[in-house]
């Protein structure tokens, strides 16, 4: 079957494939403003509760306090550019430790796969930012111009005082939006209190002030003025979720076979039989956010946000016909209620073995991730050889090994840490800044508070030491006695105690 | 050929490709898409002119904005003078011996060092500071003409025999052979002597007496060396030239006299100051009050300041 991507402002009206086909209208076409028209229901409420939690997580977030103790930040969730530290609540990730932010990101993508197979573009119809934006302009949209049908003739009427006033009102309450959503966005990056002061004081980087106008800018025009364009023309999602709907998938369906042929309710009180239950009052259409007409199926710019259920619902209710002409089902329920078995229950239709699987592998994934938090080492050691030279004749024969060496405390508290040898018979080491007279076995070095602390250690063996592998080993001298340990290569030179020069 | 037809579902006309039976519908573009393809073609001239953009024949177009990569190589470089005039300033006010109690002076010591010594002293010393044959290793912890930091800054400066330097360091040590001093049975026997020194061989009681007679007033009686002279010690495991018969022979033969240039003539002072500090810190650096060699370092780091 071939593959179709409908759009929906489709003005051609050729009705039959003939032998000759006349060239296309035009290349090119005018965007249709899209006025969605005020409407409430179950769904509507939802979507408001979604919006509200939303954008609540993310204005609010980066004003959650959380205490670390004096050495760490006290911000519950910061991205720490400067620092590179990634702060979660009781979380920190290093840099090194990225994969567990790699592991949400593919718990995200899997996250998707299991709603989108459970209950289709529920992502695209409640909490994709571009949904909750656009919502939110559109509500803008209605406080100011009034609703769906005062806005068409705003929209079309010659510009005069009153529409440039109701236009900049509206225009700043977009600007305020976008402003305030770009502020929002650098909080994340430094301690809000204080970004907060140094923004409107001047002090902050310039960074800040170009990440916050970039963003006022895209808010502004993603979601004041391209809206559904966006989901239309620009995201790859619905793409990618078609290619994932199957006929179990949940989605808003039209119930054609319920409600075709269409008339009006006139035309259906003259010939009660001819008609299905749509009296096509195009409620399903006016309240569509994305402009769609759902009666066409499913289609890319249907987001699933069910407004239309909403609305098809209470026009079926006043006129005394059972709801859910417009209702969220899959394809394969629709055909077993067409065939007149009974509707299912609904859990009925997201639990199928493909839900099952996602939920298994992306709940795998996370219970693996947090066993690997939980009991990740907060004491690491890198050791690298300096290979040039990698080793040194000393004058009493004896030979040398350079090392550099990163202490890692991922405490945020200082930690006292010793450095020892295993392994090499005789080799004692000094580090850079102490006297090669104290050499020994283990040095004891204070690491700060969450940082990594380098030094360069110099191995000494005595003469006739042959190249081989040691061990060195970190242990944090506290309570918590952690230890982490690696692998080293010692050089010599071949032969070495036959006084062979280099 | 394309074969155009319309599409009954949607009404759309097909653009008359057909792939495994997948059709394309040809939708009009929105037109707002259009006008950002246009707008992207105004943004490329402006871009053009802005910045340099066509080739001619000899050189490109300039740009009015004048941009040119030179050009920001050159603001950045300045910028970076800028941050380090700070850590200039500041090593230039500090004598050498009290640098490393400073830890931030210190470390960007040590990084304008290393960067130094990767453009001056690569070519002999090696990119580890590792040396060869002829060229110390500066990693170890043997050193001709001292290794504490004001040793080194010395060696730095006025390098060693650096014709037209007075202040360099200065030994000759005389051919013994070619110049007829020894003979060819007598360089042997010294040969001998300087190998058992380190164990390298038997001992030679003739060569230790023209050891004593010829090469003690440089190497010293035991052949420990002598710093004022950049004598080696001879019973150690490190040989500059290689410690083999043939090596050795010919040291005593025609003498080694090695050469480093006055660095102190190219180099500004605090280069020089980083330079010590970095080398100082490969490993072998020696402490002050260790094996002093007063007549070797005696210049304080303030006199050096104002030799330029």
């Amino acid at each position: 079957m071939p593959r179709r991507m409908r759009t929906m402002n489709e003005h051609s009206t050729i009705e039959a494939a003939g032998p000759r086909v006349p060239p296309p209208e035009k290349l090119f076409e005018k965007r249709k403003f899209v006025h969605p028209k005020r409407i409430d229901g179950p769904f509507r409420r939802f979507k408001w509760l979604v919006m509200l939690v939303t954008l609540a997580i993310y204005y609010g977030t980066p004003w959650i306090r959380w205490d670390r103790g004096p050495y760490a930040p006290d911000q519950a969730v910061l991205v720490d550019l400067a620092n590179r530290r990634f702060y979660m609540f009781g979380i920190e990730i290093w840099p090194h430790e990225f994969y567990f932010v790699a592991g949400l990101l593919i718990m995200a993508g899997i996250g998707l796969f299991l709603v989108t197979s459970a209950v289709g573009r529920a992502w695209c119809g409640y909490t994709c930012p571009q949904t909750v934006w656009t919502d939110l302009f559109q509500h803008v949209d209605r406080f100011v111009d009034g609703d769906r049908n005062a806005r068409i003739r705003l929209d079309a009427a010659p510009w005069g005082p009153k529409k440039i006033a109701k236009r900049a009102f509206k225009w700043t309450i977009y600007l305020i939006i976008g402003f305030w959503t770009g502020g929002a966005w650098i909080m994340y990056f430094a301690d809000a209190p204080t970004l907060t002061h140094d923004f409107w004081t001047g002090q902050a980087a310039p960074v800040a002030y170009g990440t916050v106008a970039v963003l006022t800018f895209t808010t502004v025009l993603l979601g004041g003025f391209a809206r559904e364009q966006v989901c239309i023309y620009m995201c790859p999602w619905p793409r990618i979720q078609a290619a994932m709907m199957d006929e179990k998938t949940l989605t808003v369906t039209y119930k054609d076979w319920r409600g075709e042929p269409r008339g009006s309710l006139k035309k259906a009180k003259k010939k009660p039989d001819a008609f299905g239950d749509c009296i096509d009052c195009n409620q399903c259409v006016s309240v569509c956010p994305t402009g769609i007409d759902i009666r066409e199926g499913p289609q890319i710019g249907c987001i699933t946000c069910a407004l239309c259920i909403d609305a098809c619902d209470r026009v079926m209710a006043e006129v005394g016909r059972p709801r859910g002409l417009i209702d969220y089902a899959t394809l394969e329920d629709c055909e077993h209620e067409k065939a007149g078995g009974e509707p299912r229950p609904v859990w009925k239709t997201i639990l199928h073995p493909r839900t099952v699987i996602y939920f298994l592998v992306w709940g795998g994934i996370g219970l693996g991730l947090l066993f690997a938090l939980g009991t990740r080492n907060h004491t690491d050691l890198t050791i690298a050889q300096d290979r040039n030279p990698p080793f040194m004749l000393m004058r009493d024969g004896s030979v040398r090994n350079s090392y550099t060496l990163k202490l890692r405390n991922m405490e945020s508290r200082p930690r006292e840490m010793e450095i020892s040898i295993e392994g090499l018979p005789g080799a004692v080491m000094w580090s850079e800044e102490m006297s090669h007279h104290s050499a020994a076995r283990s040095i004891t070095r204070a690491v700060p508070a969450d940082a990594i602390e380098t030094m360069r250690a110099y191995v000494v063996a005595p003469r006739h030491t042959q190249g081989q592998d040691f061990t060195f080993i970190l242990r944090s001298l506290d309570e918590q006695g952690e230890t982490d340990s690696g692998e080293a290569r010692f050089d010599a030179p071949e032969g070495q105690g036959r006084h062979e020069a280099r | 050929m394309a074969n155009k037809r319309v599409d009954e579902a949607t009404g759309t006309q097909t653009v008359g490709h057909e792939w495994d039976g997948i059709e394309e519908l040809d939708t009009p573009m929105p037109r707002w898409w259009v006008w950002t393809f246009y707008a992207t073609i105004v943004f490329a001239i402006g871009y053009c002119i802005a910045y340099p953009a066509w080739p001619m024949i000899s050189q490109g177009t300039e740009g009015v904005l004048g941009w040119t990569s030179r050009g920001a190589l050159a603001d950045e470089l300045e910028a970076q003078e800028a941050r380090r005039a700070e850590a200039v300033s500041g090593l230039a006010a500090m004598p050498l011996e009290q640098v490393q109690g400073d830890e931030q002076l210190m470390s960007a010591a040590l990084a304008g060092g290393r960067a130094a010594f990767k453009v001056n002293c690569v070519q002999c010393h090696g990119s580890g500071a590792a040396g060869s044959k002829g060229y110390p290793n500066l990693n170890d912890d043997e050193w001709l003409w001292g290794g504490d930091l004001t040793a080194i800054q010395t060696t730095l400066l006025d390098g060693i025999r650096q014709p037209g330097n007075d202040d360099t360091r200065f030994s000759i040590m005389p051919s013994f052979g070619r110049d007829g001093i020894l003979t060819g049975e007598q360089v042997s026997q010294v040969v001998d002597h300087v190998m058992s020194l380190s164990g390298l061989g038997p001992a030679n009681p003739a060569g230790a007496q023209l050891f004593e007679n010829n090469c003690a007033i440089c190497h010293g009686p035991d052949g420990k060396g002598m710093r004022e002279f950049g004598a080696p010690d001879l019973t150690d495991a490190i040989w500059l030239y290689g410690s083999s018969r043939d090596e050795i022979t010919y040291t005593v033969h025609n003498a080694r006299n090695g050469v480093m240039p006055a660095w102190g003539e190219r180099l500004d002072p605090v280069t020089i100051k980083m330079l010590a500090i970095y080398v100082h810190s490969l490993g072998g650096g020696e402490d002050f009050t260790q094996e002093v060699a007063p007549e070797a370092d005696d210049a304080p780091a303030n006199e050096d300041d104002e030799r330029t």
